[in-house]
Order: C-alpha cells, then structure tokens, then sequence
C-alpha cells in the first residue's frame, strides 16, 4: 500500500490529485452529451480556438484565472458562432466553416504567443502541467464544476429531450437552440479547467474518451453520465500515477490511460465490443427462433 | 363529444411563397385522420404546423375551443419521420416510453408511480410490453413507430401528428401498427397521418383530408375518397407562387 500512498506525501501531488478529480470528473459527465450529440468535432474546434484566447489574455491583462477564462470564451464564442454564421451565410457547410476558423484561430495563437511574456511556454498551453498547479487553479477548477454540473443535473431532462429528437422537443416547448448553445458554453468551461492538467490539445480526450467508453458498454444514458464522470476521475488519478512512476509528462499519462480503457472496451465490451461479437455468433436464427416462440 | 380540431383560414409560407394555403377544414376526435395529397402538397409542412414548429401566416389552429397555433402544447404529440431519428442513442424503449412523461414533470418533477403506470400502459397500448427493455436500433421499423406512438401516449396527448407512418412496413407491420392507432381512436385520442399508399387508405383510416396546397376535401373516408376528389388533387397544378403564375393563362 505504502507504494500507492508515497506519492501523495507531497503537497503537489495533493494539489495535482485534487485537480485530476475536478477535472476528471466534470468533463466525463460532460461527455455523454458530447457523444450522444455529435459534437466531438465541434469540441476539438472550441479546443484549439483556446489557445489564441489565452494567448490575447495572457498579453493584456496578464495570467489571471479570471482574465484567461475571459480570453478562451471569447474565442470559443468567435469560432462557434462565426462557424454557424458563416454556413448560415453561403454555401459553406458548418464543419468546414468552423475547421477554417480554429485552425486560423490557432495560427494566430502560435503567432502571437511569444509576446504573452516570459512565463509562459507553448509547451505549457499545448501540454498542461499538472503538477504545477497553484491555488488559483484549483479554486477555477472547483468553480468551473460547479458551474457545469448545476445547469447539466437540473435540466438533464431539458437536455435529453432536446438532443435525442429536437423538432419533438421543440413541439414540446423545449427551447432547443438555447440549450444547445449552453452546452457549447459548457464544453469551453470544461475545457478551460482542463487546460491546466492536460493542455489545449490533449483536452479533448478527458471529455470524449470516457463517455465513449461507456457508450460502447451500455444502453443508458444516465451510465454514460455518471460512469462516464467515474471513469474520467479514475482515469485521470491513475494517469498521474503513472505519470509519476515513469517520469513522463501528465497529459499524456492520462489521456493514453483513458485511450487504454476505451481500446478495451472496443475489443471486450461484453454487449458492443468487436470480439464478444464476433464469437458469440449468436445468430439471426437462434433470435427469431426465439421470437417465434413466444 | 364535441373535441374538434379546427383549421380556419391556415397559410404556411416558406420564405413568403406558401406551401399550404387559406385551408379551413374541422376533424373530430376519435378518428383516423389520413393526411393525403401529391408530393409537395404540403402535408408535413401542415403537420408541422399543427404542432407548433411553424408560424402561421394567416388564419388560426383551435383545439377544444383553445387557440394552438404557434404554441407548443403537450395535448399534441408530433412524431416525425423515421430517419429523423438517431437510432444509435443510448436508451431502451422504456426510457423512450418515459420521455414522454417529462413534459408534465418538468426538470424536477419526481417520477413517481403515477408515471410507471402511464409508461406501463403506453407499453401495453401499443404492444411493446415483451420489447420494453431493448434498444431502440434492436426493433424493427413497425415497433420503432410504435415505441413513438407509446411515448406519446405516455405524455398524454389528445391529438397525434404522424409523419408518413406506413412508408417502408410490410404487410404485418402496417396491421400491427393500425391496431396501435385504432385503439388510439377507439380511446377519443385524434390521430392525423399523412399517408401516400392510396391503396390502403381505406382499410387503415376513417377520415380523410386531401389537400393541394389547399384543401380539396374533408370528411368520412367513405363520402370524401372518390376518384373526382383525388383527380382534382393530383390533377391541378400546386400553386407555388409567382414564378409559375402563368400556368394559369396556359
């Protein structure tokens, strides 16, 4: 037991342990909506238009928590909104539309990332480092999920109705659009808490990797939520574990123990998984024998 | 029982040229309503319009005496078309089935057993109680319409819009599915279908309602489904605004 506990008499490993909990926690819970939706792309776009958000933020009014949240909004909200209005405006589809503007988005944060000021490294926006993290950042951290698992728990119906069929929603009074734009809000929150553990780009995999995983293994929603949010904890704790053992970086300590589970799940979820089903064979016949039976 | 649906005066317009227009027309509940009519007719733009997701343009919904119009309301079920639907999401068709209690509940309200009753009838209603615990994607198209009709019923609606129901069901399907709506019928419940099999119009449904654009006829299958009527409708030209005005001099 000792050798599982001797990380954790460091303070940063504490801090980093707390971190990993918020941070794991918020996006896989987040990520069932996520997946069920579509919007894995969408996320990696919001993902990538953080970098120059932080990058303007860092230049005007420093590295606050509060200024850096500001900047990565609003850059989420350019490529998001500029996306939608661009495909609305010609004949450009939305995916296209929103690739084109995060990646240009993106260019501009490399670009202008050397004057953000001496403290900051690409290697840190674009990897994270958990270990490094003070009390501000966790003090965002335990906002930010707050801030996201509220809004998701209480209109969790709203929501499921919305997405499952939206013009029956819609006929229902559910005001989707609304609800959908939320959820964009939600996924630049996340993301920005994640930033800190796993970097721009690795954050996706926080919040798509367990609810996919969970998603290959069962048939209720309510699973992908909460499994989802227990796996992207445990994941996460156990990426830093390793991350400490074989001295490499964290980010991607966690995402490839995360991107492991999901690998499993592909190969041996019991109901979904490729090879149960390939061996099972089970087939047609036996089914409707069965169903003509009864 | 007077619980009509009544249509006076309805225009729906896409970008100002209608596609239903100045349509008044009145069905009673407790009836199999087929919405027929030629492609671009304009069923499913008055489907839609019945449920509230299009603005009217003219003219005015009433249910029981109740303005609808351009205001949701959980005494209408809207089901859409079957590939409208993301078969893939993870939920059984119970959890379909209790979806259709949420309206009623809003977002806090507590499921309690008052909604597994309903959930357990809707199941029962349409024939789904041994399919209950499957999958959506695991049922066949017929069952899939009928998990959507439970879901429905489950929210307790008054009035069901369905969208093309009977396209690509087999002979089986399309029985189990009319007894689904008979007894929707049989229960006061309305049910408009838009439907294009004028073959099997008058074994599935009781009334009809024939537009072109406008209304050509509405009424008892028996009375309103006569080869003049369905000539006028699938005869005459769909007005489509401006562009094809000169048709009319022609």
């Amino acid at each position: 037991m000792n050798w599982l506990l001797e990380p954790f008499q460091y303070e940063f490993m504490q801090r980093a342990l707390l971190a990993c909990v918020l941070v794991g926690f918020t996006n896989g819970f987040l990520g069932a909506f996520v997946v069920v939706r579509r919007l894995a792309l969408m996320a990696d776009a919001l993902s990538h238009s953080l970098l120059p958000g932080l990058a303007l933020a860092a230049i005007v009014v420093g590295l606050s928590p509060a200024g850096l949240l500001l900047g990565g909004l609003l850059a989420a909200a350019f490529v998001a909104l500029g996306g939608h209005l661009i495909s609305r405006s010609s004949r450009i589809k939305e995916e296209t539309a929103i690739a084109a503007l995060y990646i240009i988005a993106f260019a501009f944060g490399i670009a202008i990332i050397k004057y953000a000021g001496v403290k900051v490294s690409l290697d840190h926006f674009l990897f994270g480092n958990i270990l490094g993290v003070g009390d501000s950042d966790l003090w965002t951290s335990y906002g930010i999920t707050c801030a996201v698992l509220l809004p998701l728990v209480a209109l969790q119906r709203s929501l499921l109705l919305a997405i499952f069929e939206s013009s029956v929603a819609k006929a229902l009074g559910v005001p989707v659009g609304l609800l959908l734009g939320m959820l964009i809000l939600l996924i630049v929150l996340a993301m920005v808490s994640s930033l800190q553990a796993v970097g721009v780009l690795l954050s996706l995999g926080l919040l798509i990797l367990p609810a996919a995983t969970i998603y290959l293994l069962s048939d209720s929603f309510d699973s992908m939520l909460w499994g989802g949010a227990a796996l992207g904890t445990l994941g996460s704790i156990i990426g830093l574990l390793v991350s400490f053992w074989a001295n490499i970086p964290s980010g991607p300590a966690i995402v490839l123990v995360l991107g492991l589970v999901f690998v499993a799940a592909y190969l041996f979820g019991p109901r979904y998984g490729i090879i149960p089903r390939s061996l099972k064979r089970r087939h047609l016949h036996e089914e409707s024998l069965e169903r003509w039976q009864k | 029982m007077n619980h009509q649906l009544v249509l006076k005066d309805v225009t729906v317009s896409y970008s100002r040229i209608p596609a239903v227009h100045h349509l008044s027309a009145s069905v009673r509940c407790g009836s199999c309503v087929a919405l027929l009519g030629p492609n671009g007719a304009g069923k499913t733009t008055l489907l839609k319009a019945i449920a509230g997701l299009l603005p009217l343009e003219t003219g005015a919904i009433r249910f029981e005496g109740h303005e609808l119009g351009t205001k949701p309301s959980r005494t209408i079920a809207y089901v859409p078309q079957r590939e409208a639907v993301d078969w893939d999401f993870p939920i059984t068709v119970r959890g379909l089935v209790e979806m259709g209690r949420y309206p009623s509940l809003g977002n806090w309200g507590r499921f309690g057993a008052k909604d597994h009753e309903a959930v357990e009838e809707a199941l029962h209603v349409c024939d789904l109680e041994d399919l209950a615990d499957r999958q959506i994607s695991a049922l066949s198209g017929g069952q899939q319409q009928r998990a959507f009709l439970a879901r429905a019923w489950a929210q307790h609606a008054e009035i069901y819009l369905l969208d093309e129901p009977f396209t690509g069901l087999d002979r089986n399907a399309t029985e189990a599915f009319a007894a689904a709506m008979r007894r929707l019928r049989d229960a006061g419940k309305l049910v408009i279908a838009s439907h294009h099999d004028l073959k099997s119009v008058e074994a599935l449904f009781d009334q009809i309602l024939l537009i072109n654009g406008e209304l050509v006829a509405c009424g008892p299958t028996a009375e309103a489904f006569t080869t003049q009527n369905l000539d006028r409708a699938y005869g005459m030209h769909i007005f489509s605004g401006h562009a094809h005005h000169h048709h009319e001099h022609a």
